[in-house]
């Protein structure tokens, strides 16, 4: 006897010739995140022929597939059957508390932050550190963190123009998420600050810090202690480690 | 001694590429790899290695090599590139059109001429480059410092590894009949936010010729023209990236988002270029005029099994080459750079 399966809504979206979009929802919410990344493992363990990678983000499932194997068809009709009785987990990964100096020389649109939602420099800075964030996803660059949620009064749209250089360790906002660029790089979010963190090694294994379900929070520091964190990471005498891990 | 090429002069922007990193998009890490993949995967054939295999991806300036290793059988391939190659000591030059393979012996150059219109050219070598395979491929992602030689472009005195320094005398081949052309109508299937603009943007994006900007790069390839409108605004909560996006940032331009594309963003997609059609956008740089058409998925999927399977036929239309006849019938005919140094090979201690 069948059970009538509960159905997860899912829209499929055609995205090329080779990947399909799974997307739960087109909002951040913690239990949309959940359902991917639950999408994702399920995936993973059913090892369909064809798939190259896929991708959880906020709200959806990028799935990249090998076209000479199978279809974006092929693919949909199968993962529809998968979509059956999903459920996610809200588990919690690993607790970082991250340093971040918010003064003007590292954090060239605060002020345009503080303006548009009239608020001093000062209590962007206090809002932002005073929240805790989970790390929704990576993506963008190597270990670039989406967290959320930020607090809603910081709420404002991406820049209209990227910026074609962002600065390693640029923290910043847009929407309702903050995230830190690991690299330079183009970028269209509103640079708040700067962390000495770094959040990409190739040397490392893994080569990221952060991963999905990590708890993030952020810990303002001054220029001074920037300085000396920065000149210590880069000459690896120091790295950020999670709350609890050994020294 | 390890066989190498030595840098003479890097070229312009010159990496070590192969068919991308996949697997770590998930952590953010970009699929890189080269930006025309037929051009590289028709040298590799030439030079008798998978398709995918590792070879140099030269943009706009390619560049000058000097062999050292006993032997280097090189080929290139691009729309409006040749290969330059000088006789050890610099006494004679040959231009060695695409698609042709020549092996050269130790001491002897090669130079990757990037004429134009076409931007980037590649060259293969037989066996690869043997650099090492960071998270399961070679290609350098240059921003991260990821592969290829120490993850960045080539510098002058680089030496670049070679797998393969022995071959067999005098089987030089070429591929007849393949052509890189540069792009005018490209194909796209809509979506997956094609939803997020008018009606007017829509028709607008398939009726207006785009030209490409300075502002380009491996990333995406930044387009000017009309601007599109989007009807829900022009932020979306980020989701994945397939190859050949086409994002819509809030100024209303175009990006095609290529090899270097960032994993994840958050400007709607108006379209995707389809996968056969991507590969000749690695061929165009600023100025270059594009319009865009749409297909469907069926037709896409089509114009990819027709593309891999002209792909897999590339080995058994090789057919044989010799340096010489086809450039200057009368004094080059007898010509082989090798034939000297295979001797000297031949006597030499092991």
């Amino acid at each position: 006897m069948l059970a009538a399966a509960e159905l997860v809504p899912a829209r499929f979206l055609t995205s090329g010739d080779t990947a399909v979009l799974v997307e739960f929802g087109d909002r951040v919410d913690r239990r949309i995140s959940a359902l991917v990344l639950a999408l994702d493992e399920r995936l993973a363990a059913a090892a369909l022929p064809g798939i190259v990678e896929t991708v959880p983000t906020l709200r959806s499932l990028t799935i990249h597939f090998d076209a000479g194997i199978t279809t974006h068809d092929g693919l949909e009709a199968r993962i529809r059957t998968m979509l059956a009785g999903l459920e996610g987990s809200l588990s919690q990964g690993r607790s970082w508390t991250i340093p971040v100096c918010y003064e003007p020389p590292l954090a060239p649109d605060i002020e345009d932050v503080a303006g548009r939602t009239g608020r001093t420099t000062a209590a962007v800075a206090e809002m932002h550190a005073s929240a805790r964030y989970r790390v929704y996803m990576l993506g963008f660059l190597p270990g670039q963190p989406y967290m959320g949620d930020l607090p809603e009064p910081l709420h404002l749209p991406r820049r209209e123009n990227p910026r074609t250089a962002v600065p390693p360790g640029a923290v910043a906002i847009a929407t309702t998420m903050t995230t830190i660029y690991p690299l330079e790089s183009p970028g269209g979010w509103h640079l708040i600050g700067r962390t000495p963190v770094g959040l990409f090694d190739v040397s490392r294994a893994p080569p990221v810090l952060l991963a999905p379900a990590d708890l993030v929070m952020f810990r303002p520091i001054q220029l001074a202690e920037f300085d000396t964190l920065a000149a210590a990471a880069k000459a690896g005498d120091w790295q950020l480690q999670p709350e609890g891990a050994a020294a | 001694m390890r066989p190498i090429l030595r840098v003479i002069s890097p070229g312009l922007n010159t990496t070590v590429q192969d068919r991308g990193r996949t697997g770590y998009q998930r952590l953010g890490i970009p699929v890189s790899g080269a930006l025309d993949r037929v051009a590289l995967a028709a040298a590799n054939v030439v030079v008798g290695n998978e398709p995918g295999t590792a070879g140099l991806e030269g943009l706009y300036q390619g560049p000058a090599l000097e062999i050292e290793a006993e032997l280097a059988r090189l080929a290139m391939a691009g729309n409006g590139a040749d290969l330059e190659v000088t006789e050890p000591g610099g006494q004679r030059t040959w231009h060695v059109p695409a698609l042709a393979s020549v092996t050269l012996p130790r001491g002897a150059r090669a130079r990757l001429v990037i004429a134009g219109p076409g931007i980037s050219a590649y060259l293969a070598a037989g066996g690869g480059i043997d650099v090492p395979a960071i998270m399961g491929s070679r290609a350098t992602y240059v921003r991260a410092g990821i592969g290829g030689l120490n993850g960045r472009a080539l510098r002058a005195d680089d030496a670049v590894p070679l797998a393969q320094a022995a071959f067999p005398e005098r089987d030089d081949v070429r591929l007849p009949g393949v052509t890189f052309d540069l792009p005018e109508c490209v194909r796209v299937v809509l979506g997956p936010q094609d939803d997020h603009f008018t009606d007017a943007a829509l028709r607008e994006f398939l009726q207006a010729i785009y030209t490409v900007t300075p502002a380009s790069d491996r990333m995406g390839l930044r387009l000017s023209g009309p601007r599109l409108k989007h009807a829900i605004g022009f932020d979306i909560v980020s989701d994945g990236i397939p190859p050949g996006a086409i994002q819509v940032p809030g100024d209303g331009q175009p990006i095609v988002l290529l090899a270097d594309r960032q994993t994840t963003g958050g400007y709607p997609k108006i379209a995707t270029v389809i996968s056969a059609d991507l590969p000749a956008l690695g061929r165009v740089g600023p100025g270059a005029r594009l319009r865009f058409t749409t297909v469907t998925l069926a037709e896409a999927e089509t114009a990819r099994r027709m593309l891999e399977a002209e792909i897999a036929a590339w080995p058994r239309r090789l057919e044989p080459f010799r340096l010489g006849p086809s450039l200057e019938p009368d004094k080059l005919s007898e010509v082989n750079l090798v034939s000297g140094v295979v001797d000297a090979a031949a006597s030499a201690p092991d």
